[in-house]
């Protein structure tokens, strides 16, 4: 894992120095509520329904044993007693005071954690695959990439004030497991016929109202320009995104309104020009960060087979566990969506609990998964028995990852004062709905993901089955959309037709499940069959 | 015309008024000129060794794009003076230094202590910008070789 120096140490110190100065501004009325609001946001500090929410970066979701020890730490001193994992691989906390919001900061800095940028109008938490470092078919670990991403975005003069947030992803795989095409810029790191690594830049992605599919404007950038094309793809976007209506000021709008060519080729001339500026690190630089991600030391005598013993722990392992690059070690993944439970949800005590158990079975490194849930990623095969009894103890040991009950959704309008309608009760009545070990199991993958508003933070969009709240003259309501997908088979869900009420959403969805089932053939996934029969036997089921 | 609240430069003011970016193009030879958001300083090009005043203005906080434009002129060479006008805030003047404004008329006097502080805290950078501050890459492997 990346470890601080001096430099890094004192770039959180100061910015908790700033930001208790900036709050102290705020409290005696030297900073206005609208001037603060930028400079809060920026720190990743929120205004919702009820109280401020305060949102901690992790970046590219790697954490370790004493990070994840102190998150709960602080659920417990400065929340109420819970933590909230996202979308965007970080952790949110709901009930914040803002005279403490700079102690939290403080406390963060001890164990090398900030809240920077986790919000606002500049470049945000740079995302990457959630098993980086550990997966079968990873080229490289993407994480160095995703650091050196991380140290350029930080405070960066130029870009403080962009038309709209801006997100990175950063893949070093060939499976998608970050929604790389779903951000304003996705990376992926790719091998030239010379067998060079380099990056291909996927520009002008999204949800929101307006999704698209990022295409793909540059497919080699060489190593060592990665920073210099990134701030020229982000300079034409800060000089001509559009600033006059909030809801087409995402990048994605620049590439769409100019086209993909005319957007590159602008890209092209500022990136011809910012290689005469000198501003991009030295490889030694990148082969510093490099050095930290290097692989923990494995037992090569680890045994290879996969333990045995009680159907329960057999049905956690086949759903929760994914291959490992290392013979004798599996990737555990530890899901935050009990049935009837709030989607990413996690008590103190259970991120304590999962601090422990990365620190004994993985190295002490701990992941958070876009899909809300955590991931030990280097698990000796031969202890994932004793990790799970312990999840089981904690209330962890949900097997249903990529299952139905596995459901993304935003805080939506429990907590959020941007939402329209309610998300975590419409999670939770499906989980529970669909809670049967059984019947998870002969649905099998379905990815199921909800939004509370337009804004998607929920990717309904990206969902095989997409649930959207929204405002039907003051009265909430779900519209349906199937079929879409977040890897690399990325595609956008289809509206089915008119919404639903609360319980009608809940129907609409078994429904529709049932159709899959009834038409499945052989292997097929929720996905593959919809790919294959179309929208119109699941309309007819719901509808007719 | 506007009278800087902050200046970080040893030579005199230009004393006359800066005009618009399309009344200077179209052929005037005045030294002080003034970009509004949204126009494109690269138009300024051919003609920096001429001027000693570039006003960039700010139409709200919110809005960044004359740090491109001061980081645009400053790349190009420019080395007159460069003046934010207009919505400029005590949390922004580190930032905007560092994209090479070294003059600040804020359309709202700053309280001239929170500004000094604001000037002074941030130390270390992490990124190359106009300013010329060796960023911490820099540092690292200086110290290494």
């Amino acid at each position: 894992m990346y470890q601080y120096d001096q430099y890094d140490q004192a770039m959180v110190d100061t910015r908790v120095a700033e930001f208790r100065d900036q709050t102290a501004r705020r409290l005696d009325g030297r900073i206005s509520e609208e001037a603060f609001r930028p400079l809060r946001l920026m720190n990743g500090l929120y205004l919702q329904l009820h109280a401020y929410m305060l949102r901690v970066a992790i970046p590219y979701g790697t954490l370790s044993g004493a990070q994840m020890r102190l998150l709960g730490d602080i659920a417990d001193k400065y929340d109420r007693g819970y933590g909230h994992f996202t979308t965007r691989q970080n952790i949110q906390y709901n009930w914040i005071k803002l005279s403490e919001a700079p102690d939290i900061l403080a406390d963060l800095a001890t164990v090398e954690m900030h809240a920077i940028q986790t919000s606002g109008n500049c470049i945000r938490n740079i995302s990457a695959d959630q098993y980086a470092g550990a997966a079968a078919d990873e080229i490289t670990d993407p994480r160095p990439y995703a650091e050196l991403l991380r140290q350029w975005s930080s405070f960066h003069p130029e870009f403080c004030a962009l038309p709209r947030k801006f997100k990175f992803a950063v893949i070093g795989s060939e499976t998608d497991r970050a929604a790389m095409r779903l951000h304003d810029i996705g990376i992926q790191i790719v091998r030239n016929a010379a067998g060079e690594l380099g990056c291909a830049f996927y520009v002008g992605g999204g949800m929101g109202r307006t999704p698209m599919i990022a295409p793909l404007i540059n497919a080699f950038v060489p190593l060592d320009q990665l920073i210099t094309y990134s701030e020229a793809c982000l300079r034409v976007y800060n000089r001509y995104g559009r600033r006059d209506n909030k809801y087409k000021a995402r990048i994605k709008i620049l590439v769409h309104e100019l086209g993909k060519d005319e957007y590159t080729r602008q890209v092209e001339a500022e990136f011809a020009h910012l290689l005469t500026q000198n501003i991009e690190p030295p490889l030694a630089e990148f082969a510093r960060i490099k050095a930290f991600f290097a692989d923990p030391a494995f037992d090569p005598a680890a045994p290879d087979a996969m333990p045995n013993g009680d159907p329960a722990f057999l049905r956690w392992v086949k759903a929760n566990t994914a291959a490992h690059k290392a013979r004798g070690y599996a990737i555990a993944v530890i899901s935050l969506k009990p049935a009837g439970g709030i989607p990413g949800d996690a008590s103190a005590d259970q991120i304590r609990t999962m601090a422990d158990l990365a620190r004994d079975y993985s190295f002490d490194e701990a992941r958070v998964t876009h899909t809300q849930n955590i991931v030990l990623p280097h698990v000796r095969k031969a202890d994932l028995f004793a990790l799970w009894q312990k999840l089981v103890d904690a209330d962890l040991a949900t097997a249903n990852l990529d299952s139905i009950g596995d459901i993304i959704a935003c805080p939506g309008l429990d907590y959020c004062s941007l939402a329209n309608a309610r998300s975590i009760p419409v999670a939770q009545r499906i989980s529970e709905k669909f809670a049967a070990p059984v019947r998870q199991d002969a649905i099998g993958e379905l990815k199921l993901k909800i939004s509370g508003c337009i804004n998607a933070c929920g990717h309904h969009h990206a969902g095989h089955i997409g649930i959207l709240g929204v405002d039907r003259k003051g009265v909430e309501n779900y519209q349906l959309s199937l079929g879409g997908s977040e890897g690399a088979d990325c595609s956008l869900g289809t509206i089915t037709g008119p919404g639903f009420s609360e319980d009608g959403i809940v129907t609409a969805v078994e429904q529709v499940t049932e159709v899959y089932l009834a038409q499945k053939q052989g292997e097929e996934r929720f996905l593959d069959t919809y790919r294959r029969i179309g929208m119109a036997p699941f309309k007819e089921a719901i509808y007719g | 015309m506007v009278e800087p609240q902050l200046r970080f430069r040893d030579d005199a003011p230009v004393d006359s008024p800066a005009i618009g970016l399309a009344d200077f193009t179209a052929g005037s030879n005045v030294a002080a000129v003034r970009i509004e958001a949204g126009e494109d300083a690269r138009l300024l090009l051919p003609h920096l060794a001429s001027l000693r005043l570039v006003e960039i203005v700010f139409p709200a906080f919110t809005d960044g794009r004359g740090m491109s434009a001061a980081r645009v002129l400053r790349e190009a060479g420019y080395a007159g003076e460069l003046r934010a006008v207009g919505a400029v805030l005590v949390d922004q003047l580190a930032a905007m230094r560092r994209c090479g404004f070294d003059a600040f008329a804020p359309a709202k006097p700053l309280d001239a202590k929170d500004a000094e502080a604001a000037l002074a805290r941030w130390g270390i950078v992490y990124q190359s910008a106009a300013d010329g501050v060796r960023p911490i890459w820099a540092l690292r492997h200086a110290a290494a070789g």
